[in-house]
């Protein structure tokens, strides 16, 4: 077991030099790197002290060397415009973004799992054919289309919710979130509910199809011999089975959730990691960029690493073959 | 002898070639005639845009300030009627919407076209190469495809820079690695048959065998991947328009005429993001009907 773990956590140490590779190169090679230390308003004598000074006269390995230096040590440059440390601006901003992300989870599980559970055991009701058609909507969306029409609907039409902000924000344990307001939650609902909608289908689907392969195993028929009520049936005996791939899956997605909030923060104007990124690429403040693009590939690599990790400990067989390989 | 001859169905008029077939499976379900019928609609709608609408929305000479947001079916200062309104800078909504789909598929289908001809030959490479060649590009293709196609696209174009051309060069590298993966799935399958064997034995050349007899036979899967693929890459570069990082306004395709909307949906002016939003809409909606049942229809082991 530590063995597995220990080759796991060299082989994400190696995804996230590679990638800090693909950065570096991406921005100081492809893109201009004087873009990205000087403002754009520089003049000529202070970009050439600012290529001096960086370095930029020098060979591209020994600059790599540099920001790799840098990046360790949590220094990955200022941001132009609000001329503090990238990345703590990004963790300054990380909490909104979570608490979007987290919320958006629990809408696809809450609402998911039941709508997939009643399809699943009953697929020849209309209602059941209405939900699984709703979930192909679910899938071919465009998010920020689907973000639109909430607002359209919910906030312009109905004035039902605010469509812009995050609102009141209060703490409760020592975490700042609006999840503990009134305001707050009602800011909330729109864009988790636009970011979790993919998500739901998502679950849909698979606790449909999961529903529906369980239905026909021996063991539900053992129950049902047995003379079990048909809602312990479902909830203990069914549930248990369905729920081992919705929850991996979900487990992965989590950072696809929060590389979304990017169009929905946008659209909602909400004030996380997502917005950050979009604002400093429209304003040429590569500092961010990179910072946003080194966290949340040390975010996907620990997500990755973490479900790993369950996983074996679940599957003895994972460990076993990665051992044999 | 009679009694068989009784029972064999009465020859067909028309002769079964594999096309026929493949279109009578194909229109079998309603709704894949209604999204085939919807979609070959806004091709043509499209590709007639300069034919059919009342102006050319980019040409200065033929819009009027006079005219801007106008709601639907008002009346604009050169006498044709607005059916679906006009933006803020007086546009009609119809011709742009039309002109903004020709952007909007020759985007789409460009970047799809190039995307499947370079992951294709790669795939085809990892799966005839094998070995080492092999793993390096699957591994690639796994680390592509573990980050969501909307985060990569933004970071390339934030890398790239504006334009159209940047937009296709990210549309590319965002989806080689789907094609890759889809031909080197069947590709390996097709290898291990005998008639490849029967290629090799007979002394072809690789390349003969690599194009004329595997590459073939991985067309279908390559076909749904394709279309569903280009439904994408049109949400993803309506969506990075939308966000102001994709087309530039000179190249107003669906998303862009969608954001330019946005700031006036809060006052109520709903037109001029919905109707562009709709159309968007239908695009992509009947382009993966299409694709769903390409492939029920392709995949032979649904075979009825």
């Amino acid at each position: 077991m530590t063995v597995f773990v220990i080759r796991r956590l060299l082989q994400a140490a190696v995804v996230v030099l590679l990638m800090s590779i693909l950065v570096f190169f991406g921005v100081n090679v492809v893109g201009d790197p004087v873009d990205m230390l000087v403002s754009p308003d520089a003049d000529q004598a202070e970009i050439a002290r600012v290529i001096k000074n960086f370095g930029l006269d020098r060979p591209i390995p020994e600059q790599y060397w540099y920001f790799l230096k840098g990046a360790l040590s949590g220094d990955l440059g200022n941001s132009f415009i609000f001329g503090q440390p990238a990345l703590k601006l990004i963790v300054h901003h990380m909490p909104a973004t979570m608490e979007l992300a987290f919320t958006a989870l629990m809408m696809a599980i809450l609402i998911g799992i039941p709508l997939g559970l009643y399809a699943g055991l009953y697929p020849d009701r209309m209602s059941s054919k209405a939900i699984m058609a709703t979930s192909i909507f679910g899938f071919s969306l465009p998010t920020f289309w689907v973000g639109l029409m909430l607002i359209m609907i919910f906030a312009v039409a109905l004035g039902w919710l605010p469509s812009t902000g995050r609102g009141d924000t209060a703490s409760f344990l020592g975490i700042e979130s609006s999840l503990f307001t009134r305001d707050g939650l009602s800011h909330l609902i729109l864009p988790a509910f636009n970011l979790a909608l993919l998500k739901i289908s998502l679950v849909v689907r698979l606790t449909r199809a999961g529903a529906r392969e369980a239905i026909g195993q021996d063991y539900i028929k053992f129950a049902r011999a047995k003379g079990l009520s048909q809602s312990r049936i479902v909830f203990i005996h069914l549930m248990k089975n369905i729920m081992i791939p919705v929850v991996t899956v979900l487990g992965l997605e989590f950072g696809s959730l929060i590389a979304f909030s990017v169009v929905t923060e946008s659209i909602f104007a909400w004030p996380g990691m997502g917005k950050l990124l979009i604002e400093a690429i429209l304003q040429l403040d590569r500092p961010i960029v990179v910072a946003y693009l080194m966290i949340i590939v040390l975010l996907f690599v620990v997500i990755n690493l973490v479900v790993d990790i369950i996983y074996s400990l679940l599957d003895p067989r994972v460990r076993l073959r990665d051992q044999g390989a | 002898m009679t009694i068989i001859s009784e029972e064999m169905p009465a020859p067909k008029t028309k002769i079964e070639t594999p096309l026929r077939r493949f279109l009578a499976e194909f229109l079998e379900s309603w709704l894949a005639r209604v999204a085939l019928f919807s979609l070959l609609s806004i091709i043509a709608l499209a590709l007639c845009a300069p034919w059919i609408t009342p102006q050319n929305p980019y040409d200065l000479a033929q819009v009027s300030v006079m005219d801007s947001r106008l709601p639907p079916g008002s009346n604009a200062f050169d006498g044709y009627t607005m059916w679906l309104g006009s933006d803020g800078a007086g546009r009609d909504l119809y011709s742009a919407i039309l002109y903004g789909l020709r952007i909007s598929l020759s985007v789409g289908v460009t970047s799809g076209v190039i995307a499947l001809i370079i992951g294709t030959a790669i795939g085809l490479l990892a799966a005839y190469a094998g070995g080492r060649v092999e793993t390096v590009i699957m591994r690639l293709v796994d680390l592509q495809l573990s980050f969501p196609a909307a985060l990569t696209a933004l970071i390339l174009i934030a890398i790239l820079g504006k334009g159209v051309d940047k937009i296709i060069i990210a549309l590319v590298l965002v989806q080689w690695a789907y094609y890759a993966r889809t031909v080197r799935g069947s590709a390996l399958v097709e290898r291990r048959k005998e008639y490849i064997e029967a290629a090799s034995c007979l002394g072809l050349s690789h390349k003969r065998i690599v194009f004329r007899h595997i590459m073939p036979n991985c067309l279908a899967p390559l076909i749904v991947v394709g279309t569903v693929q280009t439904a994408h890459a049109i949400a993803l570069e309506a969506t990075l328009s939308f966000l102001g990082v994709g087309l530039p306004q000179t190249e107003p395709s669906l998303g862009v005429l969608i954001a330019n909307g946005y700031e006036y949906m809060l006052s109520g002016r709903y037109w001029i993001s919905v109707f562009p939003g709709i159309a968007l809409l239908l695009t992509i909606v009947s382009i993966n009907l299409v694709g769903d049942q390409l492939r029920d229809v392709l995949n032979p082991r649904l075979k009825r």
